[in-house]
C-alpha cells in the first residue's frame, strides 16, 4: 500500500456512521445522510478523492469507496414505506467512522 | 423574435423572383440565451481550439459519439441476461466486462447492475447532480435531472413510483440507489410473464429506458 493510497478499514457487514460535518467545497456525501448509521454493502474500489480532484489537485491520498446501506425508516422520521426499504449511497472512507458494535 | 402565436411576419422582401407559400413562423432556439456558464464554455472552447489543443472536429465527434448512445444498448444487455443465465451471472459479477462482450464501451465508470426480483424493486437516482449510466442508456431524461425527482426519489420513492404508474406492494422492498460517486447503476428489470417464446431481439424491443432506471416495469406486448 503506497503513501498515496489509504487502505480499506471496513468490510461488508460492518456498521458505520457517516461523520456529521459541513466542510466547504465539492463534497460527494449527501447532506441528508450525514450523522446516520448504516452497513457496508461492498467495497467499490479505491478512487481519487473528489474533494481534491474538483480543484485540479491530484486527489491523493486515494480513498476507499464503499456502498453503504441505510434503512429508510431510520433516515427519514416521516418515511412512508416498509421496514425493508433501503437506500444505498456511495461514501468515501474519510467520511465514515465505526458504528455501534453488536 | 416572433412570439409563437403572433401572425407570421416576413423578414425579407419579396423581390427574389418567385411566389411561395408563407413561411411557418420562425421559432426561437431553445438555448438562445447566452448565460454566464454558456459564455464560459464558448470562451474556453475557443481558447482550446485557438491554442491547438483540440479541434472543432474533436468537439463535433465527441458530441456525435455521445448522441449515438441510447437506451437500445441497455436493452440489448437486459435481453441477453434474460435469455442466457450464464451471461446474467457474468453481468451481475462484472458488469463492465459483460457489456463489453456485447460491443458496448463501458467508459471510465464502474457499472453496477441491480436485479429486480419478486421481493426487491430497485430505483436509481443521483441526488447530488445527474450521474447516469450514459454508456448504456445515452443521455438522461430531463426529469431525472430535476430537483423534484432528485429529492423525492430518496425520501418518498413509493409515491414517486406511483406517479410513474408503478405500484409496489408492501411485501416488496424498495431499494433506492443514490449514485453519488464513481459507480453508475443499471436496473435489470424482471422479465414479464407471457414472453417465454420471444427471441432475444424481440425482447430487447420491450425494454424501455424507464425500466432500466427503475421507475417502470417491462410489459409484455399486447
Amino acid at each position: 500500500m503506497s503513501a498515496t493510497e489509504i487502505a480499506p478499514r471496513f468490510r461488508p457487514g460492518d456498521s458505520v456512521r457517516v461523520r456529521f460535518a459541513d466542510p466547504p467545497g465539492h463534497i460527494r456525501t449527501p447532506w441528508y445522510i450525514r450523522g446516520h448509521t448504516g452497513v457496508i454493502e461492498r467495497l467499490c474500489g479505491i478512487y481519487g478523492n473528489p474533494e481534491e480532484l474538483a480543484y485540479n489537485r491530484p486527489g491523493t491520498p486515494r480513498q476507499p469507496l464503499y456502498r453503504v446501506r441505510f434503512r429508510q425508516s431510520q433516515v427519514w422520521p416521516d418515511y412512508r414505506g416498509t421496514a425493508t426499504d433501503t437506500v444505498d449511497i456511495e461514501i468515501y472512507q474519510h467520511w465514515l467512522e465505526p458504528g455501534e458494535t453488536r | 423574435m416572433t412570439a409563437p402565436d403572433e401572425p407570421q411576419v416576413h423578414d425579407h422582401a419579396h423581390e427574389h423572383g418567385h411566389d411561395h407559400a408563407p413561411h411557418p413562423p420562425a421559432r426561437p432556439d431553445t438555448d438562445d440565451t447566452l448565460t454566464y456558464y454558456k459564455a464560459m464554455e464558448v470562451a474556453v472552447r475557443e481558447l482550446l481550439i485557438e491554442k491547438g489543443i483540440i479541434t472543432p472536429d474533436d468537439v463535433r465527434r465527441a458530441i456525435e459519439a455521445m448522441d449515438a448512445r441510447s437506451p437500445a444498448q441497455g436493452a440489448r444487455v437486459v435481453a441477453r441476461a434474460w435469455t442466457d443465465p450464464a451471461y446474467k451471472a457474468r453481468l451481475l459479477a462484472d458488469p463492465n466486462a459483460a457489456i463489453k462482450e456485447l460491443g458496448i464501451e463501458p467508459g471510465v465508470y464502474k457499472l453496477v447492475v441491480l436485479e429486480n426480483t419478486p421481493q426487491v424493486h430497485n430505483l436509481v437516482v443521483c441526488t447530488l447532480c445527474s450521474c447516469y449510466p450514459r454508456g448504456v442508456l445515452g443521455l438522461p431524461p430531463d426529469w431525472y435531472k430535476s430537483r423534484a425527482y432528485r429529492s423525492r426519489a430518496v425520501h418518498e420513492p413509493r409515491a414517486v413510483l406511483r406517479e410513474f404508474g408503478t405500484e409496489i406492494a408492501d411485501n416488496v422492498a424498495v431499494h433506492v440507489h443514490d449514485s453519488t460517486a464513481d459507480m453508475r447503476y443499471l436496473v435489470l428489470p424482471e422479465r414479464p410473464a407471457g414472453t417465454e417464446g420471444m427471441s432475444e431481439a424481440a425482447l430487447a424491443e420491450l425494454v424501455t429506458r424507464d425500466s432500466m432506471i427503475g421507475v417502470a416495469r417491462v410489459r409484455a406486448p399486447g
